[in-house]
């Protein structure tokens, strides 16, 4: 099975402070990851970079089979070819009803004069009932996504999340700030995601990851420290030095 | 499916388009030309400029209020509009002189006599003999109609590819837009601009080819344009802002980084809803200048777009019809407090913060943000 997406070497620094040093990673089309750290190992900007948000000074962000390059690309050209990303908060459109923040992330063609033609069909309002109810929204379509409770936000935002379909989904943090209840809904979520798809989690908590019951990857200073099952590095006496202190 | 028709989903429209024909009607029914006589010829035409600048208060809603720009510098494309049909109105008017005074002459004269003696009228006062490459499509009304909305059209696609490409936002953004419009208005200024320099254009109120019709008759004439006009284009700008098209100029506004991530091309939103309200704003002032009689230089200082952003404010930005009310309520009372004349004046003299108008101008804003936040208030970026 090939790599869906391939980061080789990349570098960045901001201001001489080494972000990312030569980090490598990569993940296969269906597979779910946990990338954990403690502050500053360069998580944030690892997902900056893949993103297209933050442009890595060396290095190299592969995708897909083509191996296309994605650091030409900008963060709209590289949504659209289909990596989607949660943020740490839940970042969803307050002055507007739930069923539009949905049918804005819809798959459909984004340039704005397709975007001015575009008119509901029954096949797009199904949908978005359809995402309402995978995620519990559907009595809440003509809401405004504001007056939703923080649990319900980020359950919109992964319901646009799922809209747009991406091939690869980063998630920052999902389970910050969310009930112990949410915490399973949403682990149950993600690893049925991962069935179809790349999925990497971003996480600090230990115990979520846990439950994840996948392959992790520890950062550390901007690089890879460790990789494996979560036992496995867990035991590796440089992740307990940097989690535990020396 | 089917979906309810566009109007009646939006009752507004309906009854802004009602407001405005019942207006229009109640105008024509007293106006001089074709009704009691009871509203003066000077009341139709500054009610005729009022729609005018209430049809730019749109355009600048679309901007600011649908799409986040606060743009400081509307009002150069209000003037350049104004300009560019005002090159044809002076031109063709002069023209018709000229020929007419030498017509009387024993020698037929020659086009080329009779364009240097054109270029002499116009030019005279600024000590220029040539015809200023700007002019040289002066003498066609379907040309000059197309440069109303092609020069302020181009000149906000190629500013806002600029800024926008470089992620110019909030103040920085601001500052540039005024920036452009004190610049172009101190270009305009000098008198080898080709455009007359401080003496602007004049004599617009004039039609060529229509010098049997009176003023009177003229000022309801545009007073149909214009509700015409502000009528349409509120309809666009309506249906603009109301599918999925405003959804995500609302999304940009709220949150520009998300919408990226959504994968969506956010400077080309910018540009299409920069540029059309530029166009927009163009034939707002294309009107409002045959109305007004003249136009110079310092209708494009920045103070005039900074008045625009207060109309929107107090109307409430972010709803169309709030534009339209703040543009006419507001400009409609600075006219009333500088005794009958329209906004001109705002520029100059009179309009200054220490009269009566000034205070009440700077006072509604503070007045109304303490009492109703408009939605998407100033600067959320939460």
């Amino acid at each position: 099975m090939s790599a869906l997406l391939e980061v080789s070497g990349i570098s960045k620094s901001f201001d001489g402070f080494k972000a990312i040093n030569n980090l490598s990673f990569s993940i296969n089309a269906v597979e779910l990851r946990a990338v954990i750290g403690p502050n500053g190992a360069g998580k944030t900007t690892f997902m900056d970079i893949v993103t297209g948000k933050t442009r890595p000074d060396s290095g190299e962000v592969l995708w897909g089979t083509t191996s296309k390059s994605l650091l030409k690309l900008s963060e709209a050209q590289i949504a659209r070819e289909g990596i989607g990303r949660k943020f740490q908060r839940p970042t969803v459109f307050e002055d507007q009803s739930v069923a539009d923040n949905l049918i804005m992330a819809l798959k459909a063609d984004r340039s704005p004069f397709a975007v001015l033609g575009w008119r509901p069909t029954a096949a797009s309002q199904d949908r978005v009932i359809e995402l309402a109810t995978e995620v519990g929204l559907a009595d809440q379509l003509p809401r405004l996504a504001g007056e939703l409770s923080h649990g319900q936000k980020q359950w919109l935002e992964i319901g646009m999340l799922l809209a747009s379909d991406p091939r690869l989904l980063l998630v920052d943090e999902p389970a910050a700030g969310m009930t112990l209840a949410e915490r399973e809904q949403t682990t149950t979520l993600l690893c049925r995601l991962a069935e179809t798809r790349a999925v990497v989690v971003v996480e600090h908590d230990m115990d979520f990851v846990r439950r994840l019951n996948c392959k992790v990857t520890v950062l550390h200073q901007g690089s890879v420290l460790a990789e494996g099952s979560l036992d496995h590095v867990t035991r590796n006496p440089d992740v307990i030095d940097v989690y535990l202190g020396r | 499916m089917t979906r309810t028709p566009f109007i009646l989903r939006n009752p507004s429209v309906l009854a802004m388009l009602a407001v405005l024909a019942v207006l229009t009607l109640a105008v024509t029914l007293t106006s001089q030309a074709y009704g009691t006589g009871a509203l003066p010829t000077s009341t139709v035409k500054i009610l005729g400029m009022t729609l005018c600048l209430a049809l730019a208060a749109v355009a600048m809603d679309l901007v600011w209020g649908y799409l986040g720009i606060l743009s400081l510098g509307q009002m150069a494309f209000f003037a350049l509009g104004g300009y560019m049909i005002g090159q044809w109105l002076m031109y063709a008017r002069t023209e018709t002189i000229v020929a007419a005074q030498l017509a009387q002459s024993p020698i037929p004269a020659t086009p080329q006599e009779v364009q240097d003696a054109v270029t002499n009228q116009i030019f005279g006062v600024v000590g220029s003999s040539d015809l200023p490459m700007a002019w040289s499509f002066a003498h066609s009304l379907p040309l000059q109609l197309l440069l109303v909305v092609a020069v302020p059209g181009l000149l906000a696609l190629v500013f806002g590819w600029l800024a926008f490409r470089s992620r110019v936002n909030g103040v920085y953004l601001s500052i540039l837009t005024q920036a452009m419009t004190l610049a172009l208005a101190l270009w305009l200024f000098q008198n080898d601009s080709g455009f007359r320099g401080n003496n602007g254009l004049s004599g617009l109120q004039n039609l060529p080819g229509m010098e049997g019709v009176d003023q009177a008759t003229l000022s309801v004439w545009f007073l149909w344009a214009s509700a015409a006009a502000l009528a349409l284009f509120y309809v666009l700008a309506a249906w603009l802002v109301s599918g999925k098209f405003g959804s995500v100029t609302r999304a940009i506004r709220d949150d520009e980084t998300r919408v990226r991530f959504l994968g969506y091309p956010v400077e080309g939103f910018k540009l299409v809803v920069f540029t059309l309200a530029a166009m927009i704003t163009a034939i707002a002032g294309a009107l409002y200048y045959p109305q007004a009689g003249i136009i110079n230089p310092a209708e494009m200082m920045p103070i005039a777009s900074i008045y625009l952003a207060v109309w929107v404010a107090i109307g409430g930005r972010g709803r169309l019809y709030g534009a339209v009310i703040g543009a006419v309520v507001v400009s409609l009372l600075s006219s009333w407090f500088t005794g009958g004349r329209a906004r001109r004046s705002t520029c100059r003299d009179t309009w200054s913060t220490g009269s009566t108008g000034g205070r009440c101008c700077w006072a509604c804003p503070l007045f109304w943000s303490r009492c109703s936040r408009p939605r998407g208030s100033p600067g959320c970026s939460t």
